[in-house]
């Protein structure tokens, strides 16, 4: 057991981790690094001068290869943290029964996305660089529950059969949101919001797909490793 | 079966849950290890080099 959860979540982990930075590095990080121009004031949108426009093109993601070797190394530690959790949420499960398999492995992936990036998005949607927010250790502490009781829920969801899980699943996912993510009172953004609102919906779709490939990786050496 | 062998039996399979169940718990401390180094740490220069992952994954980053 303990070589089964060590080899399919470093495995799977750095596997999906790999190929979500290639994600991010074509879809996301562009993105962060033209914001890091209007961050720095480089580029100004409503300037003082009268223009409301500013210049749309992403630096080249060339130019600073070493950042994105860094970030494919996190983004690689990230997701097998990620798959830890995940398999030993299938060791629990599988203690409980129920087998795994690569649909179910799909599927726990996409919850995965629901509970860690889509349900916080709904009271603190992801930040460009440049965006000025409330203080951050509130804003993680407030993150860290959401995911938790997120989680929950969707447990209760898929899990739990009786009926009472009907009432205690959407009270698990709402109140998070209920009780509201730790904001500021004013709006302070640099970036143009067709570059914010672009970066957020990114952000979602590459989580998305992210999480799918981690949860069938996951399922995949978890099942074969059963059987060796 | 005699009793002796069943209470032998009844051991194996305590001692193998027990095992699973350090595994699940040392699975789960060993993500939150490596999700607090890579997501949450403040320190600036994992806050530098993570920056780029950190906003692209959403989490609360400064």
């Amino acid at each position: 057991m303990l070589r089964q959860i060590l080899t399919s979540a470093v495995f799977a982990g750095v596997a999906a981790g790999v190929l979500a930075a290639l994600f991010q590095l074509w879809l996301v990080v562009p993105l962060i690094m033209e914001a890091e121009l209007f961050e720095s004031g480089q580029r100004v949108h409503f300037a003082t001068d009268g223009s409301t426009q500013s210049d749309r093109s992403a630096p080249s993601v060339w130019a600073e290869p070493l950042r994105h070797v860094y970030t494919i190394g996190f983004s690689a530690v990230t997701f097998t943290a990620y798959a830890f959790f995940m398999v030993a949420g299938f060791a629990l499960a599988a203690r409980a029964g129920h087998v795994i398999t690569l649909h179910r492995g799909l599927a726990w992936g996409l919850c995965g996305a629901i509970a860690v990036v889509i349900a916080p998005a709904v009271s603190m949607p992801p930040e460009l660089p440049g965006a000025i927010g409330a203080e951050v250790g509130p804003r993680q502490m407030w993150y860290l529950t959401c995911v938790i009781l997120t989680m929950l829920g969707l447990v209760q969801i898929a899990f739990d059969k009786r009926p009472r899980a009907l009432i205690t699943a959407p009270i698990f996912l709402l109140v998070p949101h209920i009780i509201g993510a730790p904001q500021l009172d004013t709006y302070f953004g640099v970036a143009p919001a067709e570059l914010a609102s672009e970066f957020v919906a990114r952000v979602m779709g590459v989580a998305l797909i992210s999480w799918a490939l981690l949860g069938l990786f996951t399922a995949y050496f978890w099942t074969r490793s059963e059987e060796a | 079966m005699n009793e002796n062998a069943k209470a032998v039996a009844a051991t194996q399979t305590k001692a193998r849950i027990d095992a699973d169940m350090m595994g699940i718990a040392g699975a789960v401390l060993l993500g939150l290890t490596l999700l607090f180094a890579a997501g949450f740490a403040q320190a600036s220069i994992l806050h530098d080099t993570a920056h780029d992952m950190r906003h692209a994954m959403s989490f609360p980053c400064h």
